[in-house]
């Protein structure tokens, strides 16, 4: 057993769990953000996008080496190819959890409006997502990935829903528009986050199985 | 050009042990195929049962069914001798005949089959040396130089044109490269990779890099069985049997 290429398949994956916490806290306080409309959350946002933006080129550079250095093959090979892939997902699921809080800075500079759409609810299934995308790539457990794949329609869903019911708000009541489209806007960076786990959970898949599940074509070579 | 080479329940010995279990393979023509596997796992072996080479060794024997393009390989009238004249063979460790020149090297095959008409042995000694890639390194040198005298990389690419010269259907190359350095070993490589226009190649290789580069089918044999025969990259990507993985990845025993 190759022990020094197994110390560095384990220490990228550790690095690519810490990041994911980074990514998961970010959501986290873009959405406490939003629901306390308190800009303190936000900064913590924008201060926090700099080590997941770091956590990113560290991750890069040691699957760049463990490439150049261990020409690793098959599972290992397919691995690395996922980490490399998650990798950059991850840094997206940062930048849109930015892009919530300037949306929610925004909303604030403005006095409070009641709209019909439930972020907090949306986040939370969004969140779960990466969780869940995240834990089945600690385990490598394709059936954990396959849930979150699954998950990804609810999501879609209420983002539609969210576009209807906001739509007919700024046409009934074109005062509430700017409010609307903010929040029509973090619905958008909601459901951009859980097309990055829907990536991760594929990215899982193939490393675990070898299959490429994108774009719903499952074609499992074996 | 290239045959194909279909093998069928092929079994080998070495006295009473079995070294190949049945092992089922179909080799496509004009292609590179890899066999891969750990020390004593019956690669080697393996390949030398295409050509009858095995049967050399005292007390081994091989039974089974080898067909290469035409010729029944263990078929019961055929010579082995013809076998080895259709199917090449290069080893591990460059064996140009020390005390000749680099013609007479290239040439020996030929004058072993009785082949004597010096022009059109000029003209296979040259065409095998451009095949093999020596031929502008060696081409003023021809008779005033011994096979013994060049580098190792060249004498390997010697004995490959040595192999070409009696025009064989199929080139056997029992770790080719092991012996050389990185820059004669990509030389070995890229020849690998252009000899198959001509011919099909078999290549018995340790390094899994140089499978991956050269190979487009890979076999991994195991303990005298073939495991698993795929394209290469799916082999070195997304093996079907476990003990493929665990192989290529390191992760072996």
């Amino acid at each position: 057993m190759r022990s020094r290429f197994q110390q560095g398949l384990d220490e990228l994956r550790d690095k690519l769990l810490r990041m994911g916490g980074l990514a998961e806290q970010a959501i986290d306080r873009a959405t406490e953000a939003y629901r306390t409309r308190d800009a303190k959350f936000c900064q913590m946002v924008f201060t926090g996008e700099t080590s997941i933006n770091q956590a990113e080129r560290d991750i890069d550079e040691l699957a760049l080496d463990l490439l150049a250095m261990q020409q690793p093959m098959a599972i290992d090979l397919r691995f690395i190819m996922a980490v490399i892939k998650i990798n950059a997902d991850l840094e997206r699921v940062g930048d849109q959890a930015v892009n919530i809080a300037q949306r929610v800075l925004d909303l604030v500079s403005e006095p409070e409006v009641e709209l019909p759409v439930d972020i907090p609810k949306m986040s939370t299934s969004v969140s779960t997502m990466v969780q869940r995308a995240l834990e089945s790539f600690l385990d490598g457990h394709a059936e954990v990935a396959e849930s979150v794949l699954q998950m990804d329609n609810i999501v879609d869903r209420m983002k539609d829903e969210a576009f209807v019911v906001l739509v007919q708000k700024m046409q009934s009541d074109p005062q509430l528009t700017r409010a609307a489209l903010n929040v029509l806007l973090i619905a958008r960076n909601l459901e951009r986050i859980a097309d990055h786990a829907t990536n991760i959970a594929e990215d899982v898949i193939f490393w675990v199985r070898g299959a490429d599940v994108r774009h719903g074509g499952a074609h499992y070579p074996y | 050009m290239g045959v194909g080479i279909e093998v069928r329940g092929l079994k080998a010995w070495y006295g009473k042990s079995l070294a190949l279990k049945d092992i089922d393979m179909s080799v496509p023509a004009n292609h590179v195929t890899a066999v891969i596997g750990p020390s004593g796992c019956g690669k080697s072996t393996f390949v030398r049962c295409l050509n009858r080479m095995h049967e050399t060794i005292p007390e081994a024997h091989a039974e089974g069914e080898v067909k290469v393009g035409d010729i029944e390989v263990y078929g019961d009238g055929t010579d082995p001798v013809d076998v080895r004249r259709k199917i090449g063979m290069v080893f591990q460790k460059p064996n140009p005949f020390p005390t000749m020149s680099i013609y007479d090297n290239v040439a020996a095959g030929l004058r072993l089959n009785g082949f004597h008409n010096r022009k059109q042995m000029n003209e296979l000694v040259e065409r095998s040396l451009k095949l093999s890639a020596l031929w502008e390194e060696v081409k003023d040198a021809l008779h005033k130089q011994s096979g013994a005298s060049l580098s190792g990389g060249q004498q390997q690419r010697l004995c490959i044109a040595r192999a070409l010269a009696v025009e064989p259907d199929v080139l056997l190359m029992d770790e080719p490269a092991s012996a050389l350095d990185p820059i004669s070993t990509s030389k070995i490589e890229e020849l690998i990779f252009q000899l198959k226009q001509h011919y099909t190649v078999v290549i018995v290789t340790h390094n899994m890099q140089q499978a991956a580069r050269v190979a487009e089918f890979t076999g991994f044999f195991l303990m005298g069985s073939l495991i698993e025969f795929d394209k290469t990259e799916k082999i070195f990507t997304t093996p079907a049997d476990k003990r493929t993985e665990d192989y290529i990845t390191g992760r072996f025993g």
